[in-house]
């Protein structure tokens, strides 16, 4: 079982996401955040209904369709806004999620969590893509069919939420080894319900 | 370096292309170098005028979006796949939704100049040169959907002529995409891209491809040459009231509304024995001549053909067994569209092509305005002496749709 901390485990790197959220947070008690949309000034999961009212916008999302196991989705987060934002959690009703990244292990690209959560930086977009950062479904509760269009819920570091739709696509490629072991705990991490308690909120 | 002064940088892209002469050229000297690749140079433009500018064929764009699918009235483009499918076991009306949303959302980015969601090859979605993807509906798609009712009549299996020699490998289908663009390599990635969204849901059934003249080659609107060297297509409605009569059912529910169909028949034609026949045989067989397409009472080709008309010999100059004499219609409502394609197999060991045509009929109606047609064409074309049908398949194209819509809500929502 994993421990108390943060989904990401180091001290470290929960600072550096109270850090991020808390500048967040002061940009938005200043009520100068001209990026935020009225609605979405409110955090908070009472605030996620609305996908209009983003943090972030997200282009192009996608879902590998898979009968079970794993999968992961995709896309392109764009912030619009003058800071930095975190997404530190990502919620779907049919699987647990983590937040994940492809890295070189001896020699091999493997995939594994990403600590800290995935960062985008003001004014610009950062890729989900096969073969990079991602979000991962860890275990389908169902088959994620061709065609079906599944919600997921960002959280933020500041804890604001967002939800947006993505499509199921038929996809092979980009089949990177998992190294579930690597690094961080994550065995038997049940994502998102803790990551919405992150040391942000 | 020992080149001389006049050197330019010799960039990857010249040693690939004209640059490689002036490579070849390099043990001659300098000197030789630039001559040569003047000479190289200048050589394209001596056939054009002046300085030819290069069209943009590339990024030109059709619209995807609107009340009628495209594809079927656009100016025919240089290249065509035709891909029919057969869906697989238990591929219902749900199924089927989520099918074509994914392949019209493929569709209108690839359209569009844009990849594909999850494009794996992303750089061949950037050049659309004119693609159109077309979706139709055979028999098989209403019934697996439990929508038989809202099939047109007319989309059935045709009746067997006597001049079929049809293959199950070019005929039947339950769901045809049609993809055409004025660049080969672009059909092959929609294909692709199409193909492979389509794979949980179907199977491949046929690939048909086909081309025509290349873009820029001719001026638009020109009739298309088969391979027997014919302009094929001269009857054709014209655009305007005439195309729209013949094409589009122009009322009733919103699943037949602006829908056409279609009938593609994989048609044989042997050059072996059309090589045997003379000129005037040829241009009496089709009843047109073979330079301008002009009837063999005309001169031009949209004249009007004087089926009465006689020759010396007394017997008519239009022969009553000729192509043109058999396929004739005036009546727009009885006309169809002839949008067809060439193809090209490989020849066999002995030499002999694998040549015919991918002849493509749209209508309203198929039992209104092809069957006739075909029937009189199978009763007594001479044609059929050179021509064998070796797949056939139909198929509905249902209404176009809008922004955020997809492609057959209308038949399956």
């Amino acid at each position: 079982m994993r421990t108390a901390t943060s989904p990401f485990g180091s001290r470290r790197r929960s600072a550096v996401a109270l850090a991020t959220a808390a500048a967040l947070v002061a940009v938005g008690a200043a009520g100068c955040s001209s990026s935020d949309s009225p609605s979405s000034a409110q955090s908070g999961p009472s605030a996620s209904a609305s996908a209009v009212a983003g943090v972030v916008t997200i282009r192009d999302p996608w879902v590998k369709a898979a009968d079970e196991g794993m999968t992961a989705a995709f896309g392109t987060l764009v912030n619009d806004g003058d800071t930095d934002v975190t997404v530190t959690g990502a919620t779907t009703d049919v699987s647990s999620m983590e937040l994940h990244e492809m890295a070189m292990k001896d020699g091999t690209m493997v995939m594994r969590q990403k600590q800290g959560g995935i960062v985008i930086k003001a004014r610009s977009t950062h890729a989900l893509e096969p073969g990079g950062d991602h979000l991962m479904l860890m275990s389908l509760t169902r088959p994620v069919q061709a065609g079906d269009e599944l919600t997921f819920t960002l959280t933020f570091a500041d804890g604001r939420t967002q939800q947006f739709s993505a499509v199921a696509k038929p996809f092979t490629g980009a089949q990177e080894s998992y190294a579930p072991g690597h690094g961080e705990p994550m065995t038997g991490m049940s994502a998102t319900p803790e990551m919405s308690t992150s040391p942000a909120s | 370096m020992t080149d001389t002064p006049t050197a330019r940088p010799v960039s990857r892209r010249g040693l690939l292309t004209g640059g490689a002469l002036a490579a070849g050229g390099a043990l001659a000297g300098g000197a030789a170098i630039a001559t040569t690749r003047t000479d190289g140079a200048e050589r394209p433009d001596t056939v054009g005028a002046d300085a030819t500018p290069v069209a943009n064929v590339g990024g030109l764009v059709e619209p995807f979006h609107g009340a009628r699918q495209a594809g079927v009235a656009t100016e025919p483009q240089a290249h065509a796949s035709f891909v029919a499918l057969t869906l697989r076991a238990g591929v219902d009306r749900t199924a089927l939704a989520r099918m074509l949303r994914l392949l019209t959302d493929d569709a209108v980015r690839l359209t569009q100049g844009k990849p594909a969601l999850a494009d794996t090859e992303a750089e061949l979605g950037l050049l659309p040169a004119r693609l159109t993807v077309t979706f139709g509906f055979g028999p098989g798609l209403y019934r697996a959907a439990g929508v038989d009712d809202r099939r047109p009549a007319s989309v059935a299996d045709l009746p067997s002529f006597r001049v079929d020699r049809l293959q199950p490998a070019w005929s039947g289908g339950d769901l045809l995409v049609q993809i055409c663009a004025d660049d080969a390599i672009t059909v092959a990635h929609a294909q692709r891209v199409l193909i492979k969204d389509s794979r949980p849901f179907a199977t491949v059934r046929w690939v048909q491809q086909g081309f025509r003249r290349g873009p820029g080659v001719e001026p638009g609107g020109h009739t298309q040459r088969n391979l027997f060297g014919q302009l094929d297509g001269t009857a054709n409605p014209r655009p305007g009231i005439g195309l729209d009569t013949a094409l589009w059912v122009p009322d009733g529910p919103p699943w037949l509304r602006d829908s056409t169909t279609v009938v593609i028949r994989r048609i044989s034609m042997n050059m072996e024995t059309w090589d045997l026949l003379g000129r005037t045989d040829r241009e009496l067989a089709i009843g047109r001549r073979l330079d301008s397409g002009a009837p063999l009472t005309g001169t031009a080709e949209h004249d009007e053909p004087d089926f009465a008309a006689t020759g010396p010999d007394g017997l008519t100059v239009i022969p009553d067994f000729s192509h043109l004499t058999r396929a004739h219609v005036t009546d727009d409502r009885l006309k169809i569209l002839r949008r067809p394609y060439n193809y090209d197999g490989a020849p066999t060991a002995q030499g002999h092509a694998d040549s015919g045509l991918i002849f493509t009929s749209y209508q309203a109606d198929i039992a209104r305005q092809y069957l006739p047609i075909q029937r009189r064409l199978a009763d007594r074309d001479l044609l059929n002496e050179w021509t064998t049908p070796i797949g056939s398949a139909v198929f509905a194209i249902p209404p176009g749709c809008r922004p955020g819509g997809w492609v057959g809500e209308q038949v399956l929502a």
